[in-house]
């Protein structure tokens, strides 16, 4: 196991979002969390890398690390957890002053302070993997969605993180753009990254996913393997929130 | 002088013969003060923003009291301040760098709202990826935040830039021999008031029109460049 997460709760103001929330992150394992908008996925990726401070919870990873979030946390321990993991946004977020090369390059020159020479061959070799080592000199703008989501992909890959989190990578693209970034995250699976990630493509969770999640209202529904939640559910909640997505009216 | 003007030079005679004069006052001090003031007052804007988004009461409060108490009373008064009320408690400082230290401290708070503003306008999501590749909140703001609100301020600051070329003439009321002083002072001599102050605003003009044709080619150039 790489990380297990215990009694994980989260509020905005009265609006709790994540109640009593256990989850066991596998190493090697594509985790996909699926459910209804409002239902607190992206709040659980937050907390997942520290971009939302949880109100409540264990987290344990496989090394050791143990936070506890009742108790007062350090700097030093929100950094060691941030350093964990790796966030691809939904909009993409790159920065949009610095070419696809440099997206990709500014962490871990500048945080990591490693050395130039080595930086420029893991970018090259990360935005040859995403298939845009063509564009590295390109602005965002000068992107397509779905290139620009795939650089993304390479500047949290850049950080060598233990965990990817991917919050509906492909839901800002239009269709015909989807496919590109889904084959990049299959290819990821294949070298066995652990990954977490919210998405609304169903069929693309069964094929990629070793563990999928139904979250509604704050609370784990269901979760097992793609073919039992996606498939056969077995909780209501499950089978109306499929049924919907489905045969949308 | 090269010329002399005197009260029965005639009206074209009199425009020409004042324009070297009035361009040289221009060179001589309008142009130096406004470019001095403006890098001095773009750096003072920086440190004033930086404070006010700061979490720190002991820097957040000044900041907001200095750019209150600069926007709320007359640039004139500031300059007869500096110039003529200081002398009172034995501080004397010449005309010219009363005049750079009274518009650096005005364009200083002025453009500190400016940054503030286009830093703010920075979408949360840059910040929030800066965070996830490791950054500190000030290394964000620095690699990621600030270039960023740089070309986001670049419109509004050279209309700041424009509006101090005009400001200078302000200098003029505390001896600063600047363009506008020599028309005042050619004007004190040949009573044509008329021509001298029009012939000063038509400079004026011109100054600030090139700026304007350099402030939309660097516009041009910038805006590709931010986050929506
Ligand atoms: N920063 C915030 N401040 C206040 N409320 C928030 C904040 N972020 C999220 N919420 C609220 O928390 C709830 C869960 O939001 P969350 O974004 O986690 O849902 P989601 O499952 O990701 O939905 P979607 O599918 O629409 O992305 C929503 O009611 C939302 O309004
Ligand atoms: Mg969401």
């Amino acid at each position: 196991m790489f990380l297990s997460i215990k009694s994980l709760a989260k509020s905005f103001g009265d609006n709790q979002v994540l109640k009593d929330i256990d989850v066991n992150i596998e190493k090697g394992k594509v985790l996909s969390i699926i459910g209804p908008s409002g239902s607190g996925k992206t709040t659980l990726l937050r907390c997942l890398n520290s971009l939302e401070e949880p109100d409540k919870g264990i987290f344990t990873f496989n090394d050791g690390l143990t936070l506890d979030f009742e108790k007062k946390i350090s700097k030093q321990e929100i950094l060691k957890l941030r350093q964990k993991s790796g966030m691809v946004f939904q909009s993409y977020n790159l920065f949009p002053h610095k070419t696809a090369f440099e997206n990709v390059t500014e962490g871990p020159l500048i945080v990591q302070k490693r050395k130039k020479a080595e930086v420029k061959e893991l970018a090259e070799e990360l935005l040859e993997k995403v298939g845009l080592k063509d564009k590295m000199n390109l602005y965002p703008h000068q992107l397509s969605g779905g290139q620009q989501q795939r650089v993304g992909i390479a500047r949290a890959l850049a950080m060598e993180p233990e965990l990817m989190l991917f919050d509906e990578p492909t839901s800002a693209l239009d269709p015909e753009l989807i496919g590109e970034v889904l084959t990049v995250i299959k290819g990821l699976a294949r070298d066995n990254w652990t990954m977490v990630i919210v998405t609304h493509e169903l069929q693309f969770a069964g094929e990629v996913s070793d563990e999928v999640l139904f979250m509604d209202g704050g609370y784990i529904v269901e979760q097992g393997s793609p073919q039992q939640v996606l498939k056969s559910p077995k909780e209501a909640r499950t089978q109306q929130f499929l049924q919907r997505i489905l045969n949308p009216a | 002088m090269i010329f002399t003007i005197s009260a029965n030079t005639g009206g074209w005679e009199l425009f020409v013969n004042s324009l070297l004069p009035m361009i040289t006052g221009a060179i001589q001090y309008t142009i130096p003060l406004t470019l001095i003031t403006f890098v001095l007052g773009i750096l003072l804007a920086l440190l004033i923003a930086m404070m006010r988004i700061s979490n720190s009461k002991v820097l957040h409060v000044p900041a907001v009291v200095y750019v209150s108490a600069i926007r709320g009373t007359p640039l004139l008064v500031q300059l007869f301040i500096i110039f003529y009320g200081l002398p009172t408690i034995g501080l004397t400082i010449d005309p010219f760098p009363s005049a750079i230290i009274a518009f650096t401290l005005n364009v200083g708070a002025y453009a500190s709202e400016i940054i503030r503003a286009a830093i703010l306008s920075i979408p949360k999501g840059q910040w929030e990826a800066a965070q996830t590749i490791g950054m500190s909140r000030s290394t964000a703001l620095r690699r990621i935040i600030l270039p960023q609100a740089v070309r986001v301020s670049v419109p509004p600051l050279s209309n700041s830039f424009i509006s101090l070329v005009k400001d200078t003439s302000l200098a003029s009321l505390i001896l600063v021999a600047e363009l506008f002083r020599k028309a005042q002072e050619i004007a004190a001599r040949t009573y044509d008031f008329l021509l001298l102050y029009v012939e000063a605003a038509i400079i004026y003009w011109v100054i600030c029109f090139i700026l304007s044709l350099v402030q939309t080619i660097i516009e041009k150039r910038l805006d590709r460049y931010v986050a929506k």
